[in-house]
């Protein structure tokens, strides 16, 4: 990229280029080298291991001669000829007419192959794209989109993705080879979806991308607060899509939440990883850059003409709280009346949880409480500890103190993250329960 | 690629509908039947009778049970079918959506398996 031209053709002056950088350049380009062999060579599995076989062959030859000029299209036209010489060797377990059709198609594209040095970026972004969407696409099951996407996109290994499912290594690897087939099978296009199909098909790209954030804001366990990685990886893909689809309020609104919300990474965990609530957290480790960034992608979302989405008005609910230099400053009757419009929206009971949580702060815990009783009551939320958590906290603001143990023992027995049991446990000694 | 749309819908439910309701329905299965002829989409389509005149067979250690009815009790049953060319699964999807049907009932949209 740019800023690191002048470095290598220094370096391939040189000579041979360090292999850590040789991994670095690889790393930085893989997931589009990636892109556009899937599209060259119309099958995932065989770009994934040309895409392997293109980064040995820059390790060999790299750290001898340098790093090319356009590292990606050396990798890209690597990856293509040891994906054509890879059919032909394997050509016993193809039928001739598979093969032939299958080399045919790669050769098709070889006066592409030569002039991808000179191929637009714009044909490059566009591969990129085309790849969210097909692993995005309806057709998926939403577990498998997710699982796709973190592993071709992100580029993660089957046993991290794995791991932040709480899923065994060999049931990961089952559904990604499944959705590679039913791609493959069911003939789901390697496409950036037709005007008319987009506004869905980018909810669904979107929601992923969320899916991917969430479980790192908010992993259901383990033994951290927070998953780092998935939430980089999850705001990376959203700073891309808004980068290659301008216009589009979806992806401001999305990166602006998730930007909003990861600014106050560093100030939601103590020293030891015990959390530490918004209204006692040290503003001053807020994320300030990332905050400016946020509120001017919030403003541009809601200025759009369209009616706000659901990530405009959950972003605009951050912005409220970042906003706010001190928590006794929150305006608590906006974001209030902003759940109120989400609800509207989309009414889900994890919606009308927080909802109910913003219209205590207003009008106080008894409020609060009867909303949250009410949404216990219908039983949707049962295994969901932070319901009986907001019920707990109502109680002991009421000075309820039996009642509110008891609401804490049955959040306890929900949660399964450590520093959120911990946090309960920590409530319960104060109020002289035991666990 | 070539695709068979399998359409499912509420047997009671159609059957009740009123005369000039099926015929408005059956007009506009010949709208459809036509475009996807003319787009060259088209290999074969057909409606089926009732579920109730269906017979369901089975061979089991050599020997044959034939019962009345269909294989399994649905909620929607299967009504007909096309077979269609498509280049890939949104435009087969696409032309499931056109189905008279689609509204009222499901289509199912499953790739033909090709043997080398």
């Amino acid at each position: 990229m740019p800023a690191t031209d002048s470095r290598r053709s220094q370096e391939s002056r040189d000579g041979g280029c360090p292999v850590p950088e040789v991994e670095r350049v690889f790393r930085a380009e893989a997931t589009r080298v990636l892109a556009t062999l899937i599209r060259l060579l119309g099958d995932f599995d065989l770009a994934e291991d040309a895409a392997q076989d293109a980064f040995s062959a820059a390790l060999e030859q790299w750290t001898e001669t340098g790093i090319p000029g356009n590292p990606r299209a050396w990798l890209v036209a690597a990856g293509r000829n040891r994906a054509i010489d890879r059919l032909r060797r394997h050509r016993r377990f193809l039928s001739k007419r598979q093969e032939l059709a299958h080399i045919a198609a790669i050769e098709a594209q070889s006066q592409l192959a030569s002039g991808i040095a000179s191929e637009e970026e714009s044909r490059l972004q566009d591969d990129l794209l085309r790849l969210i969407f097909t692993c995005c696409h309806p057709a998926l099951a939403q577990e498998a989109r997710v699982a796709l996407t973190l592993r071709t996109v992100c580029g993660l290994t089957t046993e991290e993705i794995a791991s932040v499912f709480l899923l065994p290594v060999s049931t990961m690897a089952q559904r990604l080879v499944r959705a590679k087939a039913k791609i493959r099978e069911a003939g789901i296009p390697y496409e950036v979806p037709a005007d008319a199909l987009l506004p869905e098909r980018l909810d669904g790209v979107l929601a992923v991308i969320y899916l991917v954030f969430t479980q790192g804001y908010a992993p259901a366990s383990g033994a951290s607060l927070t998953r780092e990685d998935l939430c980089r990886e999850a705001i990376r893909l959203g700073r891309l899509l808004h980068a290659i689809m301008p216009g589009h309020p979806g992806p401001d609104a999305l990166l602006a939440l998730m930007l909003l919300h990861d600014a106050r990474r560093d100030a939601r965990t103590g020293p030891e990883g015990d959390i530490i609530l918004l209204e006692q957290q040290d503003r001053s480790l807020w994320n300030r850059r990332q905050i400016d960034e946020g509120l001017a992608l919030v403003e541009a979302a809601l200025r759009h003409p369209c009616r706000p989405g659901a990530y405009a008005v959950q972003a605009a609910i951050a912005a409220l709280h970042m906003r706010a230099s001190t928590f006794a400053e929150t305006d608590w009757p906006q974001i209030a009346g902003l759940y109120e419009v989400l609800l509207r929206l989309y009414p889900t009971p994890v919606i009308e949880l927080n909802h109910a949580v913003a219209v205590a702060m207003v009008d106080g815990p008894e409020r609060g409480l009867m909303l949250l009783d009410a949404i216990a009551a219908r039983g949707t939320l049962a295994s969901y500890h932070p319901l009986p958590a907001a019920r707990a906290e109502m109680l002991r603001r009421l000075g309820r103190q039996t009642e509110a143990i008891a609401a804490y023992r049955e959040a306890l027995a929900l949660a399964n993250l450590e520093p959120v049991r911990r946090h309960l446990v920590d409530r319960l000694t104060e109020l002289g329960g035991s666990r | 690629m070539q695709y068979l749309l399998l359409i499912y819908q509420n047997e009671a439910q159609a059957g009740a509908a009123s005369p000039a309701q099926m015929a408005a329905m059956h007009q506009e299965y010949g709208a459809f039947t036509q475009s996807i002829v003319k787009s060259g989409n088209f290999k074969a389509g057909d409606a089926l009778q009732p579920t109730a005149t269906a017979t369901t067979v089975r061979v089991r250690d050599g020997k044959t049970m034939t019962t009345d009815g269909p294989f399994a009790e649905t909620r929607e049953q299967l009504a007909g079918y096309y077979l269609v060319e498509a280049k890939n699964l949104d435009e087969a999807t696409g032309l499931a959506a056109r189905i008279p049907s689609a509204r009222i009932g499901s289509i199912e949209v499953r790739p033909i398996r090709k043997f080398d």
